[in-house]
């Protein structure tokens, strides 16, 4: 009660300061009126009198100054005239303003944008029902020769997790494939991109259809009547949101199904490209759902309460380990991975997002410790004022409130400018990385919002405590002492800058090492010899539906056809097909065996990459045959039992002998047995990883019913990618084509992420770089102006100009070499931390600390030489009468 | 900053206050300077412009209010005087302070006889 009672009397107070005032002044003077009157009546005169009665009342402006504390809002009071302080002050000098400003919205911005996206891909809550008990189950080390602890599972481990695990709620499986949509009214044949799944799927992540049904148990059978639920993003687009759709039937790969229900517009699981659903046991063949080789599945699964990853995981070991000793021999991972399903849908981004983290936050500290320095410098312009107030009483507390006030209103205007930054940034970024998982739950909301007023004020802080406590230290009457020719003036405070400006330099290394080892890496990723043509190459992707194209002969003959038609265009120099383009994935393998040979130990096969690949693909590629010949026109169906297999192949599996006339049994259905004829140059299949074993066989074997197609020409080959899409329209109306890609456009997509990391490093690190020269010039001259006295009177005692130039650049680059050493230091620290991001680049590459320590050598050097000309250029008789 | 030189503890000039307003009814800031003085006979050292932010705080809590009035030499002045809370607060205080002084006291007698 009085509590507010006080605040309102204060705020009276603050709002009638004038009145008030005159009130006080009224009742002192009255006050001393009377005792002076006392005084007289005891016999004194006028005038001791009067100062009798000013001794007895004590000191009348401390006084007014504690009546003043209690009347108004004190604390307000002083705030509001620092801010008008503060403003007067940055509005005197608008260009320091401006570049402290730009400098700090260009370091709030980016961390405010890199924390949005962190935010929402690592750390905002999976928007599913209780989602810290989803895991990502996987197979790990399926095959020695493929090792990895992210195995996609089968069918056959899938039935036995389900059924042996007691860790788990429940259990669902994913399957990825395509489909070709048609049969519905809409205006051409389209090919989506379709996911299988366990019916209980929907329920287990707690995801409720906006219309219809999830799928039941009936709907996930095998003979059951096809049932399709559709993503949001489809039914918008192709349905144009029409509810009515719910019972209608479409044509997948012209199998007729029901749609059963629409998902809801955030569903993006796995990832969003998926435009309908299917039930699993009905698509899947039951063999496949039986089968522990074939694998095909991402298992998502719900842990009971109470069970941790580690306990579901050692589980899952335990029931490969037997499943090894019961069916030796099966193409079946030797353990299991379990992954907490929020970590596995970023795993491959963590590394990258937490480094561009750690960049943006040096580029903060960097703008930071810039701003110090300017302050810094601008107090020591200011030393003497400062010290004259505190010798007539202004409180330390009251001077550093100043600064710290002036600083804030700098961090502020740039927190607001970078608040902008960042937001318009965001869009940008999340458009620019593809690769971004989760990108829908990226938005600028409360979080970032606080995130930026906490790095704003801690900016504050920052760039204002150290000129904050340096300009007001204890020993505040020496500058006064200090006459304008004394010689150390400012020694601690040119410390301080130079400590400020030896972590800058430092920063900077840091950032212009990992910028220069992620760009070399990004180099050698382009660079990376893909093994076959990239330029002008243009690549489209079919794949012909097998309740159309049964039989073998019906793929040969489409294949056969379309190739002769293309190949037939004006201007067309080659065309080919081929199952799985190069630098677009591993895609597929499979065991294998090799005729002759002693059979293998239980539980041991053999593995390679699987290729189809038409007779003239290599050719048309420029995939160089190293030995023996290519598959050829005439080897059709089951005449072209041949394969031709990679370099690293015949080295991997044929060391000793020669692999041509060989024999490989492949484990598919019947076990063909295919001949080696040629061997043919590596291409890689994922550009930063070292060629994986391929094998190739003949597109005319018929097994295989999809891939892309490859054209080349010598004018430009993308002026094709109509004329041959009609042409496919000519020979089948209901095909879809998919992905008219260029290779450059294949490579640039799967070296796109490391592009953005490489280039978002460089910028910021030059960024680093301009500051830190801008720091050193700046702290030169200043040494330089304060020492003009001294320098004129070595000169004036004899020291040479080249002398006084050369002390003055070793006193600039002094911090400048520690900085350097410590930054060089603290990046191959870093280095080693980003070590998965790089690519054909050691941590320790030499020649990049070489380079980065030379450059900037070099810049500081640039930056230390004018104001070392100057320093030399400097008049013993002007120097003398330096004020 | 030894309390024997008389100077006045924290706290107490509130209660000073209040009991000089409460004797003589209202008086003006030099007033109630002078019957402090007198009462105290120069034992209490009293900076008399230290009463103002005194009497400034009493006020805002509601212990006190003040009228500008006419003095004894026929100028403006403000006379304070005591309002019904400030006398409840004077008991209050009066009484937590004899259970103090009295506390003290038996204190340091105990001391003594030990």
């Amino acid at each position: 009660m009085s509590g507010i009672r006080t605040i309102a009397v204060r705020l009276r107070g603050f709002f009638h300061k004038r009145r008030l005032e005159e009130d006080l002044d009224a009742e002192l003077r009255q006050h001393l009126e009377l005792l002076a009157q006392e005084n007289i009546r005891r016999g004194m005169t006028q005038r001791e009198a009067q100062s009798a009665a000013r001794r007895e009342f004590g000191g009348i402006e401390q006084t007014k100054e504690s009546y003043r504390d209690l009347r108004g809002l004190p604390f307000l009071e002083t705030f509001l005239r620092d801010v008008r302080i503060g403003f007067r002050s940055l509005l005197k000098r608008p260009g320091f303003t401006a570049i402290a400003i730009l400098t700090l919205a260009l370091g709030i911005g980016v961390n405010t944008s890199l924390f949005t996206v962190v935010h929402g891909v690592l750390f905002s809550p999976l928007p599913f029902l209780a989602p810290d008990r989803l895991v990502s189950l996987w197979e790990r080390n399926l095959s020695d020769d493929f090792p990895s602890p992210y195995n996609v599972v089968s069918g056959g481990v899938f039935d036995d997790w389900q059924r042996l695990a007691a860790s788990f709620e429940q259990m669902a499986a994913i399957g990825e494939d395509s489909a070709n949509l048609s049969g519905d009214g809409g205006p051409l044949p389209e090919a989506i991109g379709t996911r299988f799944c366990s019916y209980n799927l929907f329920p287990m992540l707690g995801v409720q259809p906006i219309y219809g049904r999830p799928f039941s148990a009936e709907d996930d059978r095998h003979g059951a009547s096809g049932t399709v639920i559709l993503t949001y993003g489809l039914w918008k687009r192709r349905y144009a949101g029409n509810p009515a759709v719910i019972g209608r039937t479409i044509l997948l790969n012209t199998k007729s199904y029901t749609v059963i229900g629409v998902l809801p517009a955030w569903f993006g699981y796995p990832d969003t490209r998926v435009q309908a659903w299917l039930p699993v046991r009905h698509e899947m063949p039951v063999e496949d759902m039986q089968s522990r080789g074939n694998h095909r599945f991402l298992v998502t699964a719900r842990l009971k309460p109470g069970v941790s990853p580690a306990q579901a995981n050692s589980e899952l070991d335990a029931i490969q380990q037997r499943t090894h000793q019961q069916f030796p021999g099966t193409l079946a991972g030797k353990a299991a991975t379990v992954l907490p399903l929020s970590e596995n849908l970023v795993r491959d981004v963590k590394t990258s997002l937490y480094m561009l983290m750690g960049a943006v936050g040096c580029v903060l500290l960097i703008a930071c410790l810039n701003v110090a320095n300017l302050f810094v410098a601008r107090a020591a312009t200011r030393s003497k004022e400062i010290a004259v107030r505190a010798a007539l009483g202004g409180s330390r507390w009251r001077l550093m409130r100043e600064q710290l006030t002036e600083s804030f209103l700098l961090t502020f205007a740039g927190g607001a400018l970078g608040g902008f930054l960042a937001y318009a940034s965001i869009r940008w970024l999340v458009a620019f990385r593809e690769d971004l998982p989760r990108a829908g739950s990226i938005h600028v909301d409360r979080a970032a919002l606080m995130f930026t007023i906490a790095v704003t004020a801690l900016s504050g802080v920052f760039a204002g405590i150290l000129p904050a406590f340096s300009a007001t230290r204890k020993q505040l009457l020496e500058p006064l002492k200090e006459n304008s020719r004394s010689l150390g003036g400012g020694r601690t405070r040119t410390r301080l800058r130079r400590l400020l400006l030896t972590s800058q330099v430092a920063l900077t290394v840091l950032l212009l090492t990992g910028a220069g080892l992620l760009l070399k890496s990004f180099a050698e990723l382009r660079s990376a010899r893909v093994g076959c043509a990239t330029g002008n190459v243009l690549t489209m992707g079919l794949s012909l539906p097998e309740a159309k194209y049964e039989k073998s002969s019906q793929k040969v003959e489409f294949f056969e056809q379309l190739l002769e038609r293309v190949r037939a265009m004006p201007g067309m120099r080659a065309a080919g097909f081929v199952s799985v383009l190069p630098a677009n994935g591993h895609f597929e393998d499979n065991t294998f065996s090799i005729a002759g040979r002693p059979p293998l130990a239980p539980g041991e096969s053999l593995d390679a990459v699987v290729r189809a690949a038409d007779p003239a693909y290599f050719t048309a590629m420029d995939i160089p045959l190293l030995r023996g010949r290519f598959f050829t026109a005439a080897e059709r169906l089951e005449n072209a039992s041949f394969a031709v297999i990679s370099e690293s192949m015949a080295k991997k599996f044929f060391a000793t002998e020669d692999p041509l006339g060989k024999t490989l049994i492949i484990d598919w259905e019947g076990k063909p047995r295919f001949e080696i004829v040629g061997i043919v140059g590596d291409v890689l299949s994922d550009l930063n990883r070292p060629p994986e074993p391929t094998m190739y066989f003949s597109l005319k074997f018929g097994r295989f019913s999809y891939g892309a197609l490859v054209t080349r020409s010598n004018t430009d080959v993308k002026s094709f990618a109509l004329p041959i899409q009609k042409e496919i329209a000519r020979m089948d109306p209901d095909l879809p084509v998919s992905d008219v890609l260029t290779m450059q456009q294949i490579i640039g997509k799967s070296t796109a992420s490391a592009a953005f990391d490489a280039v978002l490093v460089l910028l910021f690190a030059v960024l680093a770089l301009i500051l830190a020269a801008v720091g050193l010039y700046g702290l030169l001259s200043y040494l330089v102006t304060q020492r003009t006295n001294e320098i004129g009177i070595r000169m004036a005692l004899g020291a040479q100009r080249t002398e006084v130039m050369r002390a003055t650049l070793l006193e600039g680059l002094r911090p400048t070499a520690i900085g350097l050493l410590i930054g060089l230091f603290a990046g191959g620290a870093c280095a080693q931390l980003i070590s998965s991001l790089l690519f054909g680049v050691r941590p320790f590459e030499f020649m990049i600390y070489a380079g980065v320590g030379l450059l900037v050598l070099i810049i500081s050097i640039g930056a230390c030489s004018y104001p070392a000309w100057r320093a030399a250029r400097v008049d013993p008789i002007v120097a003398l009468r330096y004020e | 900053m030894a309390p024997s030189r008389g100077e006045v503890l924290q706290g107490t000039l509130d209660l000073i206050v209040l009991k000089t307003l409460d004797a003589l009814g209202p008086l003006h800031g030099y007033g109630i300077a002078m019957r402090i003085k007198q009462v105290s006979e120069d034992l209490l050292k009293l900076n008399q412009g230290t009463l103002y932010p005194a009497l400034l705080r009493l006020e805002q809590r509601g212990w006190i209010n003040s009228k500008w009035g006419v003095s004894e030499n026929n100028r403006k002045a403000k006379y304070y005087s005591l309002t019904r809370a400030g006398r409840k607060q004077l008991a209050a205080e009066a009484a937590s302070w004899e259970r103090m002084s009295a506390l003290m006291s038996r204190l340091l007698q105990g001391t003594e006889g030990a």
